[in-house]
Parts: structure tokens; sequence; C-alpha cells
């Protein structure tokens, strides 16, 4: 390339950037820029989806948690089971027997419940802290005792779980024809004039060539070990040992009936699927399906196009038929096996919903209650207040030791190898890992200041958590409430210096209330960050199981965060929906900090 | 009894600047001019030193006490468990204490070893009862002393305010040295139990070993050098880190470039904050949301796949720790992409660049020790994180490169070890030892991180 | 479509061709250019013509508006989201701002070199070869070192760097940088070149060395340069446009505004009462 080329065209001429090549390479790099573009926005798109993601998994799972459903009954507080000698006496009314009160008034429910195990499945509708509940008004008003009340009964939370819908929910089928029950308790058939259990038999087909495939699919591996043993045999050589030979034929023979077998049943379930009408079984894996008859239930156990067979789980008051529009076909979609409530529950749960007796409130309890082993009872309140006697512990330490460094490093502090020393210090301390905090908490706080100088059990007390946490804090504090004081001018403290005020008289009255939003701010984020924290709390020994309200910093307490954790290790879904329920609770709180640190930085936020 | 003194001495702080004040007012009379410092220091000298007094003589003489009296009971022990070895000697003591103290002790060991014990109990309690009294009296005494002699000591002349300013000064001087105490704290919390640990156990056993399993083959509080590897915790802890950087460095980093080059105004008004909420919400909550919500979906699209996947898988872990570590990257990086002059990318649009050949070829070049050391920085959160992995990786050590398997780390094994069932001091050891790694790690990436930003900085400023 | 406008557009056509070929012996037009930053206008009514192969001189106290012109010849005023431009520019006939045109071809053809020397943070070799690599204007490794050795030369930095092409522009002294930045924009090959008081952080030895390119680059190119220092304009320019609060108050041939002004502002800035 020689030099004149680069020179730039006489004028009129093209320049080298409108030639063709030229506007070509142009479309390619705009086409790279819309491409990278596109990626940013992509970027910023998914992060803004992540955190909806999050938010959204945690709020449905949380409605569910606040909610919680009773069962009213009748329950006569029977004196002889409280109170025999009519005594009056607490003591004597808290070693009643209130779990038989609610079990006599469970079967007054239910009096054609006779088997054992039916009754202990019936026992089970109802929680312990039904129990407590009724204790707690037999004590505060002993005169109930020898009544009978209409009582709001908490439910247990697996009712909890199938009344809110998380079970399958019953629905009606559309049917025609009248039916005629035989039978009224036990095994009973309901045979319909018509064909209104088609679908109900389709369901039981389906099931049928599903089971058709499998077996198909198992006398495909047998075929294909058929075709394995045939290649040896044939890639034995003529002077093999006949008795191998024999040997491979005999598996052959073996192979093929089991084949055969298997693809006889195969068409035979296929054969069964696919001819109109019979009669077949449901299993537990398939939908329920129920018949709502004379005042009864049945649980539709052989099915065929125009007659059921199955348990009465109600009994039926009569063998008359029933119209079209007085017996129902109901079916639950999710099947017996995948619900933790069993077909029988969930039908005299449907009895006492049909009576009204069923409700749904507010879950207040989660907001007021303490932990407990039990998803229905437990609540936050524990946790809640040693999170408060926590935060305050922490705020009280962390705040005024952290803006008399900020003020002394950035005011009184001489330039020199120990100030630098410190500052390393506070930005190192800024990243070390939360859990390490929890270890020195372990081994200076309880250990070593604990046991070892004031002989105080702190293991597990609010003032442990309050005093790591505050040393998590301080760099951040730290941090804040230096950049906060730098942002104060000069003139200020110069002009306050010009009138005679000393040093810490210009700091404390002039350039100290200047920085206090900006102070305030980082402040409330850190604090923030610490009502979030779990994990240096967990060295401490805050996991504790904690049913007392701590009442000071000394008790043994445990924080929001700590049980979230806890919770979120309980395989119960019921538990699950209370986790959500509890970060819920504690994102408010968050959210609340924030907002008040970002009002306050604009309110007060100041150009100089 | 501690505690009410200490309580004691605030009131007596508070009577001390009430007192200090009015008695500087008095003096003054109508000519306020005519003392040196105003009354309020006057009140503020004698509070401070009421209080200097009294709250250093109580921590003081409670830690010298407290060794005092495990001294005298040393030497008290009964003549026949004279004959005892160290270990027992220490438990004895030690039962004795909580016998006094009237908590739960375990059972004796023989009757010898209770009647010493019992006996001992009595004289730790008298002993207790003594150390309380006398340091409370003590402390109160001393304060009101100091009180007494600084409330004698105003007079019109003297130099109330510098007094207390020289305290004041001296405790803002404290205040920025606890940031030093804590460093202390945390270096010898760590060190002595990792020393231990490592004088039984050779350190090398411990970084390259590939067998972890630490509370097997455990004798008489000694762990089994063999089965303290810490390989697989530092592979998994490698795993789950590199994962959640794969998620949130491209994320974080091309979200900061089209924040702080493309966004319209509008754009960044709302995007910017909810990286802020995705920043502020707590790990906990993340960890609940790897285990319930994405472990599950990682499960089940795994097996659609036909891929074997476990339930605690790493994949799962470290793509939810990714998602924590995208606000982190994104608001460092955007500092530092905001730090780079206008004038370079002027230079570049002058050049007929367009805006992502400015941005890759002369902002993110010139950003690069900046996005380094964010990128350090989030490597180093990714470390020591623990409630993500606590609650969605698995607990068993297992040595895999395959991302669908459960693995765990090192700060799930602090965690397992510390809030186990096994004795506390035998779970000590390996937890603080690899707290001491974590540590050590975490500092040193943010040390090379703050380097690489102030050599960046030098460049600009 | 009916007759009547058919016809009156053929006319309008061909009034805007005239017009257009007697524009195109001037290098850039500039048509009644008025710029805002929000509220505030920076520029108002600026018409002027500049010539081909020339230095133009923007002259006028600070704050007048000519870098802000200046800008707006390459159109870097629109990475200012808060800027306005309104009014036409043409370069070479071509209305800047017609939607059809590129801006990123026009910022190639109209390079820049900015007030305070900017090299990027890399090898003097890698500032030169920037601009063409991202525009795609050499085949293969060894043009491209000749066309960077090529530039340094006519930047009259070839003898000072000839032997540390690989270490960083940013390590230059402030005149090399300068010198280094035109040599990145003659890279690039374009037709125009603007500067923006390309000297004033610059000693007399630097500053003489630059106005000596100046020279030897408008044979091949149209230079426009916002300068503070009216020797320097009288110096270096051909023509001279004087601009003061947002107006373009006087333009003309250098000598003629200089010797010879026809505004009494103009007098009165370089006899040095106003500015």
């Amino acid at each position: 390339m020689d030099q004149t080329s680069h020179q730039s065209a006489k004028p009129g001429a093209p320049s080298v950037h409108r030639t063709s090549a030229a506007q070509g390479r142009l479309k390619k790099r705009y086409r790279i820029e819309a491409w990278f573009k596109a990626c940013g926005m992509l970027a910023v798109g998914l992060a803004c989806a992540a955190l909806i993601w999050l938010l959204s998994s945690v709020v449905g799972k949380a409605v569910g948690g606040m909610t919680e459903t009773y069962i009213t009954l009748p329950v006569t507080f029977d004196k002889a089971e409280i109170d025999p000698k009519g005594s009056g006496d607490p003591k004597v009314i808290r070693g009643g027997n209130f779990s038989g009160l609610i079990k006599t008034s469970l079967r007054g429910a239910f009096p054609f419940i006779k088997k054992r195990r039916d009754k202990l499945a019936l026992y089970k509708l109802t929680s312990n802290g039904a129990e407590l509940e009724l204790r707690h008004r037999a004590m505060n008003d002993p005169s109930i005792i020898g009544t009978t009340q209409t009582i709001r009964l908490l439910a247990s939370d697996d009712v909890d779980l199938y009344v809110k819908g998380y079970e399958g929910e019953l629905r009606t089928l559309a049917h025609s024809g009248t039916a005629t029950p035989v039978g009224m308790s036990g095994n009973v058939k309901v045979r319909v004039d018509a064909n209104a259990f088609q679908a109900a038999l389709e369901k039981a087909k389906e099931e049928l060539r599903r089971k058709a495939d499998a077996l198909r699919q198992q006398a495909q591996r047998e075929e294909r070990a058929i075709g394995v043993f045939e290649g040896r045999i044939k890639a034995l050589p003529d002077d093999a040992n006949p008795d191998l030979r024999s040997q491979y034929e005999s598996r052959i023979t073996a192979y093929k009936s089991r084949r055969d077998t298997l693809m006889r049943n195969a068409q035979e379930f296929e054969k069964r699927a696919n001819t109109d009408g019979g009669r077949e079984l449901l299993s537990p894996s398939l939908p329920s399906y129920f018949v709502f008859i004379n005042g009864g239930v049945i649980k539709v156990e052989t099915v065929s196009p125009n007659m059921i067979e199955g348990q009465a789980l109600v009994p039926l008051s009569s063998e008359v038929p029933a119209g079209a529009t007085d017996w129902q076909l109901k079916v639950n979609p999710t099947s017996e096996s995948g619900r933790r409530i069993g077909d029988k529950q969930a039908t005299w749960i449907e009895v006492l919903r049909a009576n009204g007796k069923v409700e749904t409130n507010f879950n207040w309890r989660f907001f007021t209650a303490s932990d407990s082993r039990e998803a229905e009872t437990a609540g936050i309140w524990s946790s809640a207040a040693g999170s408060f006697w926590t935060m305050l512990i922490t705020f009280f330490l962390s705040f005024p030791i952290g803006v008399a460094a900020a003020i002394y490093l950035e005011q009184f502090a001489p330039k020199n190898r120990i100030t630098d020393f410190i500052e390393v210090n506070i930005n190192n301390l800024a990243a070390v890992p939360s859990i390490v905090f929890g270890l020195l908490g372990l081994a200076v706080i309880i250990e070593f200041i604990g046991n070892d100088i004031f002989g105080e059990q702190l293991r597990s007390t609010a003032l442990a958590g309050g005093i790591v946490l505050a040393l998590m804090s301080l760099p951040t504090i730290i941090i804040a409430s230096r950049a906060a004081i730098k942002a104060v001018p000069p003139s200020i403290k110069e002009a306050a210096l010009g009138v005679g005020a000393s040093n810490e008289q210009a700091v404390f009255h002039h350039v100290l209330p200047l920085a206090m939003p900006g102070i305030l701010t980082g402040t409330i984020i850190a604090m923030a960050q610490a009502l979030g924290e779990t994990a240096p709390l967990l060295m401490i020994g805050m996991v504790a199981f904690i049913t007392e309200v701590p009442t000071s910093p000394l008790d043994n307490a445990s924080v929001l965060p700590v049980q979230i954790f806890r919770w979120s290790d309980f395989p119960e879904r019921a538990f699950e929906m209370r986790t959500a329920a509890a970060i819920l609770v504690l994102l408010v709180f968050l959210v609340i900090m924030n907002t008040i640190a970002v009002l306050l930085r604009k309110r007060f936020e100041r150009r100089w | 009894m501690l505690i009410l003194t200490a309580f004691i001495i605030a009131a007596l702080v508070v009577v001390a600047q009430i007192a200090g004040q009015r008695r500087a007012a008095t003096l003054a009379g109508d000519e306020p001019q005519s003392l040196h410092s105003r009354p309020i220091y006057h009140g503020l000298k004698s509070a401070l030193w009421t209080g200097l007094v009294g709250f250093s003589i109580l921590i003081v003489a409670s830690v010298v006490s407290r060794q005092l009296i495990d001294t005298q009971l040393r030497a008290s022990l009964p003549t026949d468990v004279q004959g005892y070895a160290d270990i027992k000697k220490d438990r004895l003591i030690s039962d004795a204490k909580a016998v006094g103290d009237g908590d739960i002790v375990s059972a004796p060991l023989d009757e010898g070893y209770k009647t010493a014990r019992d006996a001992l109990a009595q004289d730790y309690l008298g002993l207790k009862t003594l150390r309380e009294w006398g340091i409370s009296i003590g402390t109160v005494l001393a304060s009101l002393a100091a009180l007494f002699l600084t409330y004698r000591g105003i007079h019109r002349e003297s130099r109330a305010r510098n007094s207390s300013e020289r305290i004041i000064r001296g405790g803002l001087f404290v205040s920025a040295g606890i940031a030093i105490l804590t460093t202390i704290g945390i270096l010898f919390s760590l060190l002595g139990e990792t020393i231990k640990f490592f004088s039984n156990v050779p350190f090398y056993k411990f970084l390259f070993g590939t067998h972890w399993s630490p509370l097997s083959g455990v004798f008489e509080g000694v762990v089994d050098e063999n089965t303290v590897g810490a390989i697989p915790l530092f592979a998994g802890t490698f795993m789950i880190t590199g994962i959640a950087m794969l998620v949130a460095v491209p994320i974080g980093l091309m979200a900061a470039v089209y924040l702080s080059d493309y966004a319209s105004p509008r754009v960044r008004a709302w995007a910017k904050p909810l990286l802020e909420i995705l920043a502020g919400i707590p790990t906990v909550v993340y960890g609940f949301f790897a285990a319930i919500t994405v472990a599950p979906l990682i499960r089940g699209s795994g097996e659609a796949l036909g891929l074997s996947v476990a339930s605690e898988s790493a994949l799962a872990a470290g793509f939810v720790m990714g998602i924590m570590i995208i606000p982190f990257i994104s608001s460092l990086s955007d500092d530092v992409i905001n730090a780079v002059p206008q004038s370079l990318r002027d230079g570049s649009y002058g050049l007929g660049a367009t805006k992502s050949e400015t941005i890759t070829k002369v902002v993110l070049p010139a950003a690069l020790p900046g996005i380094v050391s964010a990128v350090l920085l989030g490597i180093s959160r990714a470390v020591g994180e623990t409630m993500i992995v606590v609650m969605a990786a698995g607990q068993g050590a297992n040595l895999t490169w395959n991302p669908l398997e459960a693995v765990t780390t090192v700060t799930v094994q602090i965690v397992a070890l510390i809030t186990g069932d096994t004795e506390a001091d035998t779970a000590a050891g390996p937890a603080f030892a690899l707290g001491f790694t974590l540590l050590c790690i975490t500092l040193i990436l943010n040390m090379f991180a703050l380097r690489i930003v102030q050599k960046y900085r030098m460049r600009y400023e | 479509m009916n007759v009547v406008t058919e016809q009156e557009q053929i006319a309008n056509t061909m009034i805007q061709a005239k017009q257009q070929s007697a524009e195109t012996q001037y290098k850039i037009v500039s048509k009644n250019v008025d710029v805002f930053y929000g509220n505030k206008q920076a520029l108002s009514g600026v018409t002027f013509n500049a010539h081909a192969n020339e230095v133009t001189s923007l002259i006028g106290p600070s704050g007048c508006g000519k870098s802000t012109f200046l800008r707006c010849v390459n159109r870097m005023n629109d990475t200012i989201p808060i800027c306005r431009v309104e009014g036409e520019i043409w370069i070479d006939g071509q209305d800047i701002h017609a939607p059809e045109l590129d801006v990123v071809e026009l910022r190639a053809r109209v390079g820049m070199v900015f007030q305070k020397p900017n090299p990027f943070p890399k090898s003097i070799y890698e500032n030169i070869a920037y601009g063409p690599r991202i525009h795609g204007l050499t085949k293969d490794k060894s043009e491209l070192d000749e066309l960077v050795t090529v530039c340094l030369k006519r930047a009259g930095l070839w003898g000072e760097v000839k032997d540390r092409l690989e270490e960083p522009g940013t390590g230059l002294s402030g005149g090399q940088q300068q010198r280094l930045c035109i040599a990145r924009a003659i890279a690039t090959q374009p037709d125009v070149i603007l500067m923006d008081e390309p000297c004033s952080a610059l000693d007399p030895i630097a500053t003489a060395r630059i106005e000596e390119l100046m020279h030897e680059l408008r044979e091949n190119y149209t230079i426009m340069i916002v300068t503070h220092s009216m020797a320097q304009a009288q110096r270096v320019s051909q023509r001279t446009a004087f601009f003061h609060l947002g107006e373009l108050v006087e333009y003309g041939e250098t000598e003629q505004v200089f010797r010879n002004p026809t505004d009494e502002r103009t007098e009165s800035y370089i006899s040095g009462r106003i500015g």
C-alpha cells in the first residue's frame, strides 16, 4: 500500500467511509451494537426477573400461612373429666382431660364411626392447640364446667391444608339418571339407569393402558435379552461345550415364556381398556370419586358405566331411589396417595363443611404465638421479641462506638501509621465473612467474657447476639459516618473555630449535627443488615427451640431469621407456608427500615 | 449482683453530672462569664471521672478475681484428689463450680470425687459471695470517691472543659481502636483452637487430605488425622462459588454497563432500586428460595431431561448465590465504569466508534482493574456465604466435578460442627481450623482487591 | 397524488438541487443553528460556510458558544442528554441531521481533537490503530502497521516514538499526547478535522509544533479550530468566525476580520476591550 492512498480524497470524490464496502461493514457493526444492547437489557431484565421470581415465590407460599382453619363443635365441659370434686381450683383444672372432651365431641358429630382406626383418624382433625384453648377457657372461667358450649376448635395443619384446597378440591361432575342404592352402610352398590360413570371408568381404563405400556416395555427388555443370548449361541464355535449351548437355550426359553406372559397381560389390559363397558377397579393413585346420595357418601371402589360399588364413608339414610338432581357424583382430582389426608377424613371434613361448621380466619395467632413443633399453633412472637432485644443491644453498642470512631478518624486522628492501620483494619473487617464473627462470639464473648470473666451464661442470649452483630455492623457504620462527616465542608468547622470554639465544640456542635442524617442513613442500613443476619447467631447457640418470650437481653432467645432457618428445615408443607409468612414479616420490617433510610437521605440531602 | 453494681455506677454518673453542673452554676452566681468553663462541662468532668473509675475497676476486678478464685480452688484441692490427672482436676473444679452455681452437673465419677466436689463447691460458694460483695462495694466506693473529689475540685478557674474534652478524645480513640480489638479478637479466637488442632493433625493432612469426616474416629477428644482432609470442602466451595460467579459476573457486569451507558434516566430510576432490593434481602431468604423453589425446579427439569439430580445439588445453591451477588457486582462495576472519564468516551465517539465499541474497547479495558477487584470481592463474598449453602447444599463431603450432585462447603461444615450434638471441645478444633482458613482466603482476596483499586485510582486522580 | 402538488414538488426539487450545487463548493454549510442545554439557549441562528482545504478559526470570549458549535459539526452533542440542536448543518452537500445519515459514519469522516489530550490507556500503537480497526480500514497487520507509521509521521511524532510504540500513550508529554490524538484522528481518514482549543494545555514549543502540523494537514483536510488565542487564529487560519454571546457576529477572511472588522463587538474583542 502506498502512502498516497491514505491521503484524503479531493473534494467531491467519495470518502473511504462512503464506499459500499464501508457501508457493509457499518451494517455489521450496527448488528453487533444492537446485539450488545440487547444483552445489557437482558441482564437487567434477568436481574429484575430473579427478584420478582423470588418475591412471588415467597408471597405465593405465604398466602396459605396467613389464614387458619377452625372446626365449630359443641363441647361439653364434663365435670367428671375436669374437676370431679368441683373445687374450681385452676391447678386441678389444669390437669383435666381436655383432649377427652374434644374426642367425645368429635364422636358426637360422627356417631357412625365405630372402628378404632377410624376413630384415631377422626381425632386427628383437631390440633393440640384446641386442647390448650379449652384448658385456658376452663381455667379462666370455671363456671363453664358442666355446661355445653359451642366452641371453635383449631383444626390440625393437614385439615387446614385440605380446606384451603392444597390437597385438591372436590368438584361436582355432571350426570343424569335415577340412582338406586343397594345397602346403607358398609359395602354399598349404586345402580343408575344411565351411563353416569363413564368418565370415571375412562380414568380406570387409562390406568389400564398405562399398565399395559409398562408391561410392554418390560417385555421389550426380555426380548433384548433373548437377542443377546441368540447372538452368543451364534458366536459359539462348532466345537463348543454342548452344555453351554443348552444352558443358553434354556435361558432363551425362560425369557420367551416371561415375555409371552407379559405380552398376554398387556393385551388383556388393553382389551379391557378398549372394549366399552366392563367393570374396573379405581386404584388409590387415581382421582377419588364419591357418590353423595340419601344423606350418605360412598367412596367409589369399582366402577362400570352404570353402576358403582364402594364403602359408605357416611351411612345412607335409606335405599330409596334418588332422582338425577337428588344425588351427586363428585371427584377430587388429587389422588388419595398424593394427599396427606385420606378419603375418609376428607369426607368428614366435607360433611362438616356442608353444615357450615368449618371456617377459615385470618391467622392472628401467627403474630401472637410463640414457636411450636406444630405448624398450626406456631407463631413468631417469641422470635420477634428476640430480634427486638438483639437489635436494641446492637444499636446501643454499634451506633455510639461507630460514630465516635468515625469522628476520631475524620476529625482528630493524626496522619500516622496507627491511623492508617486502623483504616486498613476497618476495610478488612467489612469483608470478613459473618460466620467468622460467629466464631469470635463463641470463643470470646461466650467462653471468655461470659464464662471466664463474669461467670454469666451468655450462650443463646440476645446480649451475646447483639454484641456479635454490633461488631459486625461497626465497619459499615464507621464507613458511612466517615463519608457523611467528610461531606460537611471544612468552612463550617473553620467558622466555628473562628468564633473561639474548641475543636471538640466545633465538631460536636456544628459538624456532627450536619452529618447526622447521613450517619443515621448508614446506621439504619447496617441495622437492616443485622436484622436479617443468621449465620453468626447459629454459632452462638441462638438456634434453640424457644417457646418463652424473652423479657430481657439475658434470657435465652431466638431471632426471626434463625426461626425462618429452623422452620424451613421442617418437612411439613404447613411449616413451609409459615416460613414464607415469617419471611414476609421480616421483609416488611426491612422495607420499612430501608424506606426510612431513603426518605431521610432525600429529606436532608444537601449539596454544599 | 455485678450487673446491679453496673446500674448503680450508671446512676452515680447521672448524679455527678447534675451535682457538678449545679455547683458550678452556684459558684458563678450572677456572673456566668467568671467561670473558665460552662457549668455543663464541670458536670461532665465529674460524671466522666465517676463512670471511668467505676466501670474500669468493675471490669478489672471481675477478671482478676475470677482468676484468683480458680487459683484458690486449685490450691485448696483436698489431698486425696491431688493425684488426679490435670484433665480430671479441671473437670472437678468446673463441676464444683456448676454445683455451686446450681447448674446441671454430669454424674460424679465415684464417691471420692463426689465428696471432693461438694467440699470444693462449698469453698467456691464462699469465695463467690466474697467476690461479688467485695467487687460491688469496692467499685461503688471508688465511684463515690471520684464523684466527691471532682465535686470538691470545682472552682471558677478550673479548666473543666479542657479536661473533659481530653477524656472524650480518649474515648473517641478507644472507639476507633475497637476495630483493631475486634481483629485481634478474631485472630486470637481462631488461632487458639486452630493451633491446638494442628498440634494433633499435621497441616498438610488437613490441606491436602481428601477424606473428610472429622467426627468419626474421635478417640478421647482427639480427632483422627486421616479423616480431616478438607479438599472435598474446598472443592465444593470452589464449585459453588464458580457457579455463582458464572451467573453473577455476566449479568451484573452487563446490567452495570446497560444502566450506566444505555438506559434512559427513567429506566435507571427504576432498575437501580430494584437491584438494591435484591442486595438487601437476607441470605436466609435466599436459602429458603434455593431449597424450596429452585432446587426442586432444577431437579424436576433435570429428570425431565433424563439426568439424575441430587435434591441438594451444587447447581441450585450456586445459582441462587449468583443471584445474590448480582447487585454486588453490578453496583461495584457501576462505580468504576462511571469513574472512567467522559473524555475517553468522547475520544472514542469522536473517531466514529459505536457505543458498544466504545464500551468494549475503551471503557471496560480502562475500568478493568476495578472490575477485577469487584469480581474478587464477589468471590470473597461467595466463599464466606453461609445460609444459602447451609440450607440448599449438602452435608456430606463429596469430591466430584458434577454440579448436579450434592457437595458441601467450608461454611456448611463449620455450622454443622458447631451446632451439632458433638461435644463442643471435639468439634471446635476442625471448625475453628476451617474458620481460620476461610478468614485467610477472604482476607487475601480482599487485600488484592483493595490493592488493585488503589492503583487504579491513582491513574485517574 | 394530484397534479398541482406533483408540479410543485418537481419545482421544489429543482430549487433544492440548485441550492445544493451552490453549496457543494463549501465543505461545511451551517444554516440557522440553535443549540439549547435544557431551557438555556447556547447558540442562536448561526449561519456560515466553511471552505474546503482551509483552516477556519472560531474565536470569541469564553462561553460564547464556539465549542458548542464545533461539537455540532460531528454531532458530539448527541452524547449530552439535555442538549438539543436545531437548524441545519451540511457537509459535502449532505444534511448531517438527515435521518438516513449515520452518526457513526459522520464521526468517522469528521475527526475531532479535544481540548485536553485524551489518549486511551493503551499503547501508542493501539491508540492509532483503534479507529482503522473499528472501521475495518485495513486488510491485514502489515497494512495497519504502515498506516500507523504514516499517521505518526504526519503528526510529526514518528521520530519521537518510533522505538516505543508499545508503551502506553498516557506516558507521553502533553504536547506529544495531543499530537498522538491528532494522529489518531487522521488514522480514521476523515475529510474534516475539528480541533477544540488543541493547544490550551500545551507550552509554546508544543503549540508551535501543532500549528506547523495544521499547516501541513490543510493540504488534505478541512480544519475547523476553536481557539482562545487571537494570535493563533491569525497564524493558522484562512478564515475566522467571531462568536459573541451565542451569536455569530462576524465571519470572513482572517486578515479582513482582524484588520478591518465590520462589527463593533469584533473590534472591541480583538482590541482587548471585551473577552
